[in-house]
Formats: C-alpha cells, structure tokens, sequence
C-alpha cells in the first residue's frame, strides 16, 4: 500500500519532471558538450579541450564583451534603484489609498507594450531624426541633428527605462508591508523624519530593492533585444556576442561556450544575493 | 484656512514634481509609439501629421502580421495550458504524497527560473539540431512551457495548504474516489491560482522573443515579425502593431483584473 502511494506521487509528478529533464537539463548537458568541441574551418570538430574558454578570456574581442554587459548592468541598476525608491516611497506613504493602486497601475503601464516595441519607441525618441533631437533643434539649443541612439548611454536609457518599473513595484510591495508601528515609536522616541527613514524605514525595505536589483542585474545581463535595438553593433554587449556567433559564425561550440559563462556569472550573482531571495513555502 | 491649504500644496510640490517627471519619463516612449501611429506620413517622426489610419489599414491587410499574430495566439494558449497542467499535477503530487527526493524534485522544476532565456534557447536549438527535429512553432511551444511550467508549478503550489488537505480528505472520507477529489474538490479550490498561473503564462509566452526567434523558422510569433519589421528601420507600421499590442494587452490586463482578483474582493 505505502509502495503504491509513493508510485501513484510520481505519477504526477512525473510529467513535470521529464518535461524539464528533456527539455532543459539535457540541453544544458548537450551545450556543455559542445562548449569542449570547436568548429576549424567550418567543420565540427569533436576533441574535446578547453580552448572555447581560453580563446574567450584571453581575447580582448570576446572578454570584452563580458565587462561590458558587466558594466552596464551595474550602471542600469544604480540608476534604475535612485529613480525607483522615491518613486516607491511617495506611492507608499504619500498617495491616499484609494489612488496608491491606479497610481501604481500608471507607473507601470509601459510593461504591458512588448519588449520588442519598447525599445523600439525608445528608438523614435533618441535617434537624430527622433523627438528629443527635433525638440531641441526648435528651441535653438542645438544647431543640427543630434543622434542619441546607437549609444551605450542609449542602452542604459532602455534599460533604466524598464527596469525602474520593476523595482518600483518589488520596493512599492516591501515599503507597503513594513507595520506603520516601528516608525511611531521611533518618532514617540524623538526620532526626527529623517532619523525615522535611515534608521527604521530604510533598513527594513532592503530586501524590496535587493530582490528587484537581482532580478535587474540577472535580466540585464541576459537580455539581446534592448542593446541591439538601442545600443547598435559598435560595441557589443555579452548576449549579442553570442547571437553573433549562432548566426553569423554557426560557431556552436563558442556560443554555447560563452553562454555557460554567462551561467556561471549569474550563479555568482544568485549567491551573492541568495540571503535575500528565500522562497515562502520553497 | 485657504493658507493652510496652500502650505500643505507647497510641502507635497516637491513629491509631486518628482512623480510627475518619473511619470514622464516612463511614459514618453508609449505616447511617441501611440501618437505616430496615426502619422501621416512615412516616417514616423516629428512634425505629426495626421490623424490618419493608414497605417492600421496596412497592418490588417499584411498576411504576414496576420498570421503571426494568430501563431502568437496558439503558442500562448496552448503552453499556458499546457505549463497549468503539468504544474498543477505537479504540485498535487509534492503537496500530497510523500515522495523520495522531493526537496530534490521541487529544486529541478523551479530551476529554469534562474537560467537565461537566451540559454535555454540556445540549448534547445543546439538539442533539436542533433537529434533532427526541424524549427518550428511546436518547437516554440516546447520552450515556453520550460520557461512558464516553474512559475505555474510555484504558484499553485504556494496555494496547497493544509487547509485544503484537509477539505480533500473529507471528501475521502465521505467517500470521493480520488480522480473525484482531484476533479470536483482540489481544482475548484485552486481555480484563481490556476487562472492566474495560466495569464501569467500567457502574457510572457506573448512577449518571449529569443526562444521563438532561435527556434522557429517559417512560422514565426509576432514579436519575432515585428523583429524583422525593425530592419526597414523607423517605419509608422511598426508604431501602428506595436500600438495594437499594447491596446490588447490592456483590456487583457482590465479583464484579468475583473476575473482573477474581482472575485477575490468580492468574497
């Protein structure tokens, strides 16, 4: 009987389970494979060796792609947490209720367009025949045409863009919970408004901005559309160099090289930040 | 009185300056994208000229727009669907019987959560082309199920608590067959988890670009369509679908509203 039952849980389980074994352990095991093979001169070649990794970190003209994702993640998401927190505090704590949810609805109004189509009206905004450059051609503050886009910073624009809506709603969703008591005795006890926020308010909406500036950094990092929309082909961020070499190069073995770095650097990061990510009932 | 009233509007200003650029800000690229799409013209660029509709004509004469928007509607719902099913049993399974490893079991399914999209496209086109399976949108429904099962799974199994175990076993007890407890008890009790598992689904399968783009070929989603339109560069076509998108995924959002959390309120 007892047999049976355990059986009988696995035979729920079980379709789940062999879903995600085919369809993504497997892959990962063939792709690891393949990282160790290398393609000479259009051929697959099936030795298996570490050179995929060598020729990628010691090659300025992969690494750097690498440091570049890297940095531009880490400038988004200072960027995206400086204008998001206050966004999130007025929404918190200034809004009367009964607007806090169509006030939080507008902030992030913009998710609901496909990612595609953000970047791309980003793109209508920022290039030199675009809104931004049109306006200040009219108020004179410019003499011809400027373009913006095909820029880092423009990728950063993108990315702010979509990543201050995010975090508004991880800190908005922390700040909400946090009991209105603490910060009343801290005021009972003379705490000044300000003593209030960094000493009370502040600490305990860490875990709000820490799980938004997890989930950033990871989608930044991985992310293809925005910086070949925004960014252009001058100066190539990490995903964008491994989708050069899927279709330009049909270099398997490299990209499915460079996308277990890739892995490993946001296994990294998941550490870095697992004290704040806990799972309820997980 | 009247003082006091501008005294309390001048202490709010600063906020209220300051929400009203974010909102700017946020908001700028949505208007660009809406307001062109009635330009009258071949550029969607400043000056406006318009309103016209010619360019939504043009879209709902393109075949090919068309058709995708109506392959992205199949991808959607069929592995939103599928993603409810797999986790809800799923979920059942962990949350009911005991299982050896489970820890184990629970860890593998929400896995995929953590991994790239890109990755988990690359590692199945890499996979379909050794074992010789060609690209195409059954290729694309089998990644989005991998990337919406671990969600699906983690919020209908946030929502199997004992409470409800204890609901089925009275069912057991007043005699339910097990395929009856399944059916008339555990999946009533679950439906918002399930409903709001499967928009959840839904919407991301909608927006996912990089598995379909890396997987499919001939028969491609709308994202990946509005992709290939992006290489005629700025062109009001793409401001008039990307406005349609939008505009659904609004009443979308508005009926979710009403069928997933008005029924919560209304209790």
């Amino acid at each position: 009987m007892r047999a049976n039952r355990k059986l009988r849980g696995w035979g729920f389980v079980g379709p789940s389970f062999l879903w995600t074994a085919a369809f993504f352990v497997v892959p990962l095991l063939i792709m690891a494979a393949y990282s160790l093979f290398q393609r000479v001169a259009g051929r697959l070649v099936t030795d298996l060796s570490f050179s995929n990794y060598l020729t990628f970190f010691s090659k300025p003209h992969y690494f750097n792609a690498l440091i570049n994702s890297l940095e531009v993640t880490l400038v988004t998401t200072i960027i995206s947490i400086i204008l998001a927190y206050p966004l999130a505090y007025i929404l918190a704590y200034r809004v009367p209720p009964r607007w806090q949810r169509i006030a939080l609805m507008m902030a992030i109004l913009p998710f609901w367009t496909s990612y595609v189509v953000r970047s791309y009206s980003w793109l209508l905004v920022l290039s030199s025949n675009g809104v931004i450059s049109n306006t200040l051609q009219w108020l004179r503050i410019v003499d011809g045409p400027i373009s913006l886009a095909n820029s880092r910073a423009a990728t950063v624009v993108g990315f702010v863009h979509f990543f201050t809506m995010l975090l508004t709603l991880t800190i908005f969703a922390n700040l909400v919970q946090i009991s209105p008591n603490y910060s009343k005795a801290a005021a009972d006890l003379g705490a000044s408004r300000f003593q209030t926020f960094w000493r009370i308010t502040l600490p305990l909406s860490i875990p709000g901005v820490m799980v938004g500036a997890f989930l950033t950094i990871v989608l930044a990092l991985g992310d293809y559309i925005t910086p070949q929309i925004l960014g252009g082909l001058r100066e190539l961020l990490l995903p964008q160099a491994i989708m050069l070499q899927i279709q330009r190069h049909a270099n398997f073995p490299m990209a499915s090289a460079m996308s277990l770095v890739l892995m490993v650097v946001i296994s990294i990061i998941f550490l870095l930040f697992s004290r704040w990510l806990k799972m309820e009932r997980m | 009185m009247i003082r006091n009233h501008i005294l309390a509007m001048l202490k709010y200003a600063p906020a209220a300056a300051y929400v009203g650029l974010v909102y700017v800000f946020i908001f700028l690229p949505v208007v660009v994208l809406v307001l062109f799409s009635f330009q009258d013209a071949s550029l969607p660029i400043p000056p406006f000229q318009g309103p016209s509709l010619r360019w939504y004509k043009a879209i709902f004469n393109d075949f090919r727009i068309m058709d995708a928007l109506g392959n992205s509607l199949l991808v959607g719902v069929v592995s939103a669907a599928l993603s409810c099913l797999l986790g809800f049993l799923a979920a059942y399974g962990l949350a009911r019987y005991r299982i050896r490893a489970a820890g184990m079991v629970q860890w593998l399914l929400v896995a995929p959560l953590s991994v790239s999209y890109l990755i988990i496209g690359m590692g199945l086109l890499i996979t379909f082309k050794t074992m010789g399976i060609p690209k195409s949108l059954f290729a694309v429904i089998i990644g989005h199920v991998v990337i919406n099962l671990p969600l699906a799974f983690a919020i209908i199994y946030s929502q199997m608590g004992e409470h409800q175990a204890n609901i089925e076993r009275a069912a057991r007890d007043l005699g339910a067959a097990e395929w009856q407890v399944l059916l008339l008890v555990s999946l009533p009790l679950l439906w918002p988890a399930l409903m709001a598992s499967f928009f959840l689904s839904f919407t991301l399968s909608w927006d996912e670009f990089i598995i379909a783009l890396l997987v499919s070929r001939f028969d491609v989603t709308l994202p990946v369509e509005i992709w290939s339109l992006l290489r005629s560069g700025l062109n009001p076509k793409t401001n008039a679908v990307g406005s349609v998108v939008f505009i659904v995924s609004i009443v979308f959002l508005a009926v979710m509203e009403v069928v997933v959390f008005g029924r919560r309120r209304s209790k």
